[in-house]
């Protein structure tokens, strides 16, 4: 009785959470435009988003910017964190105070004040959306590879370095490996972070250039293409597909060099 | 060389992209159009409008914060229960439609509650009449607590999977039954998950425009809104930023008071 | 028995199919001190999580002073536990957690007050009582454990290696203080752990256990002296194991060497294990003895010397000696009768069974 409460709960809230998501990709298989009859199943949308320029100009721009920025935050954020690593503790705290604040400020703040900064010295358009997401993803990452660092046993550092290493190769060798899960997760979520951003680059993103986000936001009164339900199930499926790889599949055991 | 060096990068990047734009929000706020001292676009917050937009904000951010503690604290326990991997798939689970582009997620649920939308089309044709669900304050609140709750399920799931059993099972060997070992251990252990939670979703609740843009369909205003438009309608952008910088003394303070929480909660002697 | 305490009755448990305990009995008598001993695996905290009520048997009974207790939860039982890593409750100070199973009986405050005092008088704690948990020190964090045990009054107090954790200075000082608590209290203690060492310091009796199977039980001497089984033997303190030939009553050969013995009651010509221990071994330098033998190392240990000798009849003996011996002596080696121990091989695993009790 008390496992079957216990399940209904969990599928309550798990139709919950996916209700909308099912919509969206029965939508994508609809015949009739409408977004309430059912007009017979049909996959000319995903068809005919191969050849919907603005979709895929947004499209492009959104993984463009995704991964563009994640690189530079992960580059900067992880030199960051090396640094703040070998800080005093009073020093480590200010630079955590300062990482904080886009973490914990209102996207909406962060957005408009980039943009008031932005305007003084260039024009609104991709570069200045990418300065924006390398901002947000930043914090992001060095949260995600201090704790691995905190984590390194200087006592393996020492002892390559006794054993002949220089600092240069010690780190390589020893201290890269350790913190590569942390680098890595940091990426990922600073792409993930920034293909879904709305509100940060709708205020600084000015008139030429669109994300999906603020691509589909300007599209609301006009109604929602078709086209666009049918990227995002690919979407979905795709990274469906890569997270279960990632989490799911047996980790491949490193081959003895 | 000295290591400190390699973070002078991201200093350069916190100077730049974080302490100076708020030096600009900050000027804009403090300034009229003229560039002239003042402080009325503070004080605007005054206004009737924008005290019952921040008013609206504040509410309905309470409201599905709270509604998220209720429905992530009890899935956390249940979840707590289950064995490990099956917790792993659970998790991955809650967390997968976070991965759905966030805007058309909200617009999927305008869909499902619109006047004719699909859960009104089912209702009328079981023979009920149809609910007004859009463009209510009921419908902002329901598209936060959809969009925001697995940022409840996380930290509140990670608190309570953290207790070790051993803490459990010494309160069930001092005598403690099932309620009091809830109310005495795995409650006040878990409070930082919760404390945690409440910052990751009550904070982006209050400064939430496009939720209340699509859902509440521009009849109810939340402070997000009217900012929002002083910036691309009205070009208002000194009382906009006047506005933001309200907004974010508001967050500073829930955050404050949720950090004071937290670290009193554990409990750790210094 | 009237003297009983706690009677475990045909207890089996499996774990994902691995039998962990197998048709196991005990009975456990008041105000004894009794250990669980054996390496990690067989089985000992098991049957202490079972006592405790953690963990429930696939088979068998639990009786607590004759009544049937197997299905009641630890909540309900009067038995208190010291856990392995002391489990106290991180959010609460000191006094808080003495007071916590005393709260849940809902005692009143001027009781709780008077026991937080006593538990923390006793365990030499008095000036802890605001501290919190992490600002203790190991062994102080394992006091504060015990403390919160017993201001319950258990009859049982249950202890899973509470003293793993701990250096062996503060071990040897916590053994000590175990037993006079034992003592002042008056009650009986459950006591698990692999080091026998301990196990032999502290106990009224051992009960080594290998394989969810009881191997011995007795007194510390019983169990060093007179080892029942080749595991018990090789598990309590070093020894030599050797193989021999039982050729008739208290006679036993090694390689083809007699040794008396004072052991009887073995087929003839009976292979078995011969357990001889390292203090038992003399070594004589003018080479008298049953065989002799040459020093090929010495090694000094404080209290006495570690001497590894080659023997004429091709075995070598560890020897624990206070006298020195320097290597490549020519020795003599004598063991007198009733320091060699006959145990019959086991022909399996299960054959090392004994009857408990």
């Amino acid at each position: 009785m008390i496992k079957h409460l216990r399940r209904l709960y969990i599928g309550l809230i798990l139709i919950f959470l996916y209700a909308p998501i099912a919509v969206l990709i029965v939508l994508s298989f609809n015949a009739s435009k409408s977004r309430v009859v059912w007009g017979g199943f049909t996959l000319d949308w995903y068809k005919s988003l191969f050849t919907n320029e603005i979709i895929i100009s947004a499209f492009g721009t959104t993984v463009l910017l995704a991964l563009l920025s994640a690189f530079i935050a992960t580059v900067i954020g992880l030199l960051g964190a090396l640094g703040i690593n070998h800080m005093r503790r009073r020093q480590t705290q200010i630079m955590m105070f300062f990482t904080n604040i886009p973490l914990v400020n209102a996207d909406i703040v962060t957005g408009i004040a980039l943009m008031l900064w932005f305007i003084r010295f260039l024009p609104l358009g991709f570069i200045s959306v990418l300065l924006a997401h390398i901002t947000f993803n930043i914090p992001y990452v060095i949260l995600c590879i201090l704790p691995k660092l905190k984590q390194v046993d200087t006592s393996q550092y020492e002892a390559a370095r006794d054993l002949g290493a220089n600092a240069k190769t010690a780190f390589f060798k020893i201290v890269f490996p350790s913190i590569l899960p942390g680098i890595l997760s940091g990426f990922f979520m600073a792409v993930t972070l920034s293909m879904d951003d709305f509100v940060i680059t709708y205020f600084t993103k000015g008139a030429g250039v669109n994300t999906l986000s603020t691509m589909i936001y300007g599209e609301i009164r006009k109604g929602i293409k078709p086209e666009m339900y049918a990227l995002s199930t690919v979407m979905f499926f795709v990274i469906l597909l890569l997270l279960l790889a990632v989490n799911f599949l047996p980790s491949r055991k490193k081959t003895a060099k | 060389m000295n290591r400190k060096l390699l973070s002078y990068p991201y200093i350069i990047w916190i100077i730049g992209f974080t302490i100076i734009p708020l030096i600009f929000i900050f000027i804009k706020a403090m300034t009229n159009a003229d560039g002239g001292f003042t402080t009325e676009n503070i004080l605007a917050i005054f206004d009737p409008v924008h005290r019952k937009a921040l008013i609206s904000s504040v509410e309905l951010a309470f409201i599905a914060t709270v509604i998220c503690i209720l429905l992530a604290y009890p899935l956390a326990l249940l979840l707590r229960d289950s064995n490990v991997s099956n917790q792993k798939l659970m998790l991955f689970i809650l967390i997968l439609p976070m991965w759905m582009n966030f805007i058309l997620r909200i617009l999927a649920l305008q869909m499902l509650i619109s006047n004719n939308g699909i859960i009104n089309f089912i209702l009328t044709h079981l023979g009920f009449d149809p609910v007004q669900m859009i463009n209510t304050k009921g419908a902002i609140v329901f598209g936060m607590v959809y969009d925001y709750l697995p940022y409840m399920i996380l930290p509140v799931l990670n608190a309570i999977t953290a207790i070790p059993e051993d803490y459990i099972e010494a309160s069930k060997d001092l005598g403690g039954g099932r309620w009091q070992t809830f109310k005495k251990i795995i409650l006040p252990l878990s409070l930082p998950g919760v404390g945690s939670g409440i910052a990751m979703v009550f904070v982006p609740s209050m400064t939430e425009f496009v939720i209340a843009n699509i859902l509440g369909g521009g009849k109810i205003l939340l402070l997000g809104n009217v900012i929002e438009q002083e910036f691309i309608t009205s070009m208002n952008w000194n009382l906009g930023s006047g506005l933001s910088l309200t907004l974010m003394i508001f967050i500073v303070i829930t955050t404050l008071l949720l950090g004071d929480k937290d670290s009193n909660d554990r409990g750790f002697a210094p | 028995m009237e003297n009983s305490i706690l009677k475990l009755e045909s207890i089996s448990k499996s774990f994902d199919g691995k039998e962990i305990l197998k048709d196991f009995n005990l009975e456990i008598y008041r105000n004894e001190f009794v250990t669980l001993l054996g390496p990690s695996g067989c089985g000992k905290s098991t049957t202490l999580r079972i006592i405790g009520g953690f963990e429930y048997p696939d088979n068998g009974h639990v009786y607590y002073n004759g009544t049937d207790i197997t299905d009641l939860s630890p909540n309900k039982r009067n038995i208190n536990t010291v856990f392995q890593k002391y489990s106290l409750f991180p959010h609460m100070s000191v006094a808080e957690n003495i007071a916590f199973g005393l709260r849940m009986k809902k005692k009143p405050q001027s009781y709780i007050d008077d026991k937080i005092r006593y538990a923390l008088d006793l365990v030499n704690m008095k000036n802890y009582a605001n501290r919190m948990p992490q600002s203790l020190s190991g062994g102080q964090q394992q006091r504060i454990a015990i403390a919160r045990a017993i201001v319950n009054e258990p009859e049982i107090l249950l202890l899973d290696e509470p003293l793993g954790a701990l250096d062996l200075k503060l071990r040897k000082d916590m053994q000590r203080e175990l037993i006079r608590l034992k003592d002042e209290l008056g009650i009986t203690f459950i006591y698990v752990s692999h080091d026998q060492e301990e196990a032999l310091t502290m106990s009224d009796r051992i009960i080594v256990m290998n394989h969810g199977i009881i191997q011995q039980i007795g007194t510390p001497e019983d169990i060093y002296n007179e080892p029942q089984n080749a595991f018990v033997a090789d598990f309590i303190g070093e020894s030599n194991m050797i193989d021999g030939v039982m050729v008739e009553d208290r006679l036993v050969t090694i390689n083809g060497t007699a040794f008396k013995c004072e052991d009887t009651g073995f087929g003839p010509n009976e292979p078995v294990d011969v357990v001889i221990r390292p203090e038992d071994v003399e070594l004589s330098e003018n080479g008298d003895g049953v065989t002799k033998g040459v020093v090929k190392s010495i090694i000094f240990k404080g209290v006495h010397y570690e001497i590894d000798v080659e023997s004429d009849i091709g075995i070598n003996f560890l020897v624990h000696t206070t006298k020195h011996f320097a290597k490549g002596t020519q020795v003599g080696i004598n063991v007198i009768p009733y320091n060699i121990q006959i145990m019959h091989k086991p022909a399996s695993i299960d054959e090392e069974k004994i009857d408990a009790d």
